[in-house]
């Protein structure tokens, strides 16, 4: 079943066009290209948090960073992370991650960052939330993927899967990133995926990973973008262990570059679901 | 035209049936019942004229600044070019034209209005947008200050309410001058209307987003101004045009106090406090306008003058003599002037001052057997600016002579200035001023003809006459 999602892959890649053209002929028959794409097949749900209490999330499934971490995070972050209801809460069937600009604790923003570490980690599987995020110069909202080893082997060496990552000053591109050891930061391996005649930041998308023991792939929505195997990294991969789930809205830093006055708070980020499951 | 006519009494004719058949049930509309619609055409100028299309310059611009150009064009066959003249020629003193479609388009599926734009030299494009039919102009958007430069580029103009256009007939339209009294040529094209569907978190405006105060009475307009809509466009730039008060509705929060006309003139109508506030398409606007319409200031000291020594100009214990204006809406005057009336005592209402003119010169008044000018002033501001009234006499030759410089008086004008000092301009009650008609105007009173007020308060202004 990967072979297909391989396939289609590769008929993005504009380098082995030619090769494409040979084999569609002989596996996809019968299919025109508008069909809807089959992007995931792993269809055995073991988590998902649907977001259908009001309130705080569910502290079975979820966990906060608070504070300013380490030089905001390791990226110069601007925001202050809390639990408040101001930052997070669930309404309405979702949860809302919310961007603040006020003074708090010496820093100018506040928002959440929520994370199933020790609560719940897995080794592959098709990790999957409905989010709509918000926009602005300045904003980075994301949803990714950490190992859950994080805390006695250093990053990178632990690995990183971004599923989703956005700036708020380009509404129309999202990133999937892997970062490891030798490929982290700007060496990162990533790939954008735009919207044509549309935008991240005015209605709900599907932001998900397929994971295997040899690949990764990427889809939002019904379009599989990108897909990450061992020969696509240059180290070592290190995506055959446990990850858990982090979900934040940060403020500035070096991934975005810091708001400026034309940048609206508050920002919400709102997530309908986070599902995840086993092949 | 002649089609939707057609299609409009088709209507009417339809509603008649149903009235007739539905008589003693209640119905919905029935679905046979077709509106009239326009045509969508989204393309303005790629290569040539679109159907319909029409191109009439501004009054006073150069008539022939537009031309097809089949030399320079950022796609297929042809651009629009516009020579931009250079200060003096005698052609024109700009650049500017309307490019209406006579029938009108529904243009409520688009978004915004795009073309793509390169100049002769870096320039910045006064005003382009959509909307100018050179009739009501509804609609009106403009884009202001728009960058070109020798390099193609895409302009977008959001719309700020599509919706809004199911009949719109200025499809395009700009105005430029010369660059530091330079001429230059500049093409735009591939224009058109598009569904870029990137066009998104609208954020309009009134008073450009300032929350204003201000103190009011009733009968007086405020005009509602700093109408902008904003959109953030997929290249994350947030993109301001004006905007039409059309595309906004408005809302009094105690319509008692003031309301609000659909072209966004605030009408005071009560004495208390009303906030006025606006919205496109749902979404609110920021800045308001909060209005204090204070009835605290009662009513001026009843004259006590026998009328048979009294000429006035303004009072309702006289009949008062012809007045020209009561405001002369000289150059670089910002003062506003609106009629109060509470009960049955009229006042004059003057905001913004900084000098305004009075003049009555139909016929002049002769004054020689005056001593005083008297009037009654009231406001809520406390000021460090003195107050002045000058009272010109225009002399025989029957001309009011000021000198462009000083703008005192001139060739056989006399003019006296009295001057209130801002310590006895009292906030909250009326003030009484009587003015000797002595100094220049002493010898020379028989053609009075003007009376300036110079400061910067807000006021009201009651029981303005000569006495003896």
């Amino acid at each position: 079943m990967n072979k297909i999602n391989q396939l289609k892959i590769r008929a993005r890649q504009l380098s082995i066009i030619p090769f494409y053209v040979v084999f569609s002929f002989f596996v996809f028959p019968s299919c025109s290209t508008d069909e809807k794409q089959t992007v995931a097949t792993f269809n055995n749900l073991v988590m998902s948090d649907e977001f259908d209490v009001n309130g705080k999330p569910n502290s079975e499934i979820w966990n906060y960073d608070i504070g300013t971490g380490n030089n905001g995070w390791g990226n110069g972050e601007l925001q202050y992370y809390t639990d408040r209801t101001e930052n997070v809460t669930v309404q309405n069937g979702v949860l809302l991650i919310t961007a603040r600009k006020e003074s708090f604790n010496g820093s100018s923003y506040t928002s959440a960052r929520l994370l199933t570490k020790g609560k719940f980690e897995q080794a592959y599987g098709r990790y999957e939330a409905r989010i709509r995020v918000p926009y602005g110069q300045g904003i980075w909202p994301a949803f990714w993927l950490l190992g859950a080893n994080s805390d006695t082997v250093i990053w990178p060496q632990c690995g990183e899967i971004d599923i989703m990552e956005y700036r708020g000053q380009n509404p129309t591109t999202i990133l999937g990133t892997v970062h490891g050891p030798g490929y982290s930061g700007g060496n990162s391996i990533s790939k954008s995926y735009n919207l044509l005649n549309d935008r991240f930041d005015t209605g709900f998308h599907v932001y998900g990973i397929e994971w295997g023991p040899e690949y990764i792939n990427f889809y939002v929505d019904d379009v599989l973008y990108n897909q990450i195997t061992p020969s696509d990294v240059t180290g070592e991969w290190v995506f055959d262990k446990p990850f858990y789930i982090i979900i934040n809205l940060a403020v500035g830093g070096s991934f975005v570059g810091s708001p400026n006055s034309e940048t609206v708070f508050p920002q919400t980020m709102l997530i309908d679901y986070v599902r995840v499951y086993k092949k | 035209m002649k089609k939707s006519n057609y299609r409009d009494s088709k209507i009417i004719f339809l509603l008649g049936l149903i009235l007739i058949v539905t008589v003693g049930c209640e119905r919905e509309l029935s679905d046979d019942v077709e509106f009239a619609t326009f045509p969508k055409t989204a393309e303005v100028f790629i290569d040539g004229f679109s159907g319909g299309l029409n191109y009439f310059p501004f009054s006073g611009s150069k008539a022939n600044a537009f031309t097809v150009d089949q030399e320079v064009k950022y796609k297929g066959t042809a651009s629009m070019r516009f020579d931009v003249p250079t200060v003096g020629d005698p052609n024109g003193a700009f650049a500017g034209a309307i490019f209406p479609d006579a029938t009108g388009r529904d243009l409520s599926d688009y978004d915004a209005l795009t073309f793509w734009i390169k100049s002769t030299q870096a320039a910045t494009l006064n005003e382009v947008g959509l909307g100018n039919d050179f009739g009501a102009n509804k609609y009106l958007v403009t884009m202001t200050n728009v960058p070109l430069s020798t390099n193609w580029t895409k302009v977008i103009i959001p719309i700020p309410d599509a919706t809004k256009l199911t009949l719109e007939k200025g499809m395009f339209w700009y105005a430029e001058g010369a660059e530091n009294g330079n001429g230059y040529t500049f093409w735009i094209d591939e224009l058109k209307y598009e569904k870029l569907g990137t066009v998104a978190q609208p954020k309009p405006a009134i008073f450009n987003g300032v929350d204003k105060k201000e103190n009011s009475f009733i009968g007086s307009n405020v005009t509602i101004d700093g109408l902008t809509q904003t959109y953030n466009l997929a290249s994350g730039i947030n993109q301001t045009v004006l905007a039409a008060p059309s595309y906004f509705k408005f809302s009094s929060s105690n319509v008692e106090v003031a309301r609000v006309s659909e072209l966004g003139i605030v009408t005071i109508v009560g004495f208390g406090t009303a906030k006025i506030t606006a919205a496109v398409a749902g979404v609110k606007a920021t800045g308001s306008l909060t209005i204090e319409a204070s009835g605290g200031f009662g009513s001026a000291p009843v004259p006590t003058q026998a009328a048979a020594n009294v000429i006035s100009l303004f009072s309702n214990a006289y009949t008062n003599v012809p007045v020209d204006f009561f405001n002369g809406l000289y150059d670089g005057s910002t003062t506003k002037t609106s009629d109060i009336k509470v009960g049955f005592d009229n006042f004059k209402y003057y905001s913004d001052l900084n000098y305004v003119g009075i003049e009555f010169k139909n016929p002049a008044i002769n004054a020689t057997t005056m001593g005083f000018l008297h009037l009654d002033i009231w406001t809520a501001d406390t000021t460090n600016t003195p107050f002045i009234v000058k009272i010109r006499d225009r002399g025989a030759n029957g001309v009011i002579d000021t000198n462009v410089f000083t703008g005192g008086p001139t060739v056989d004008d006399k003019e006296i200035s009295y001057t209130v000092p801002a310590n006895q301009i009292t906030p909250g009650q009326w003030i009484s001023i009587n003015i000797p008609l002595t100094g220049d105007i002493a010898s020379q009173k028989g053609n009075l003809a003007q009376i300036v007020f110079v400061g910067d308060i807000n006021f009201l202004l009651d029981n303005l006459y000569f006495y003896k």
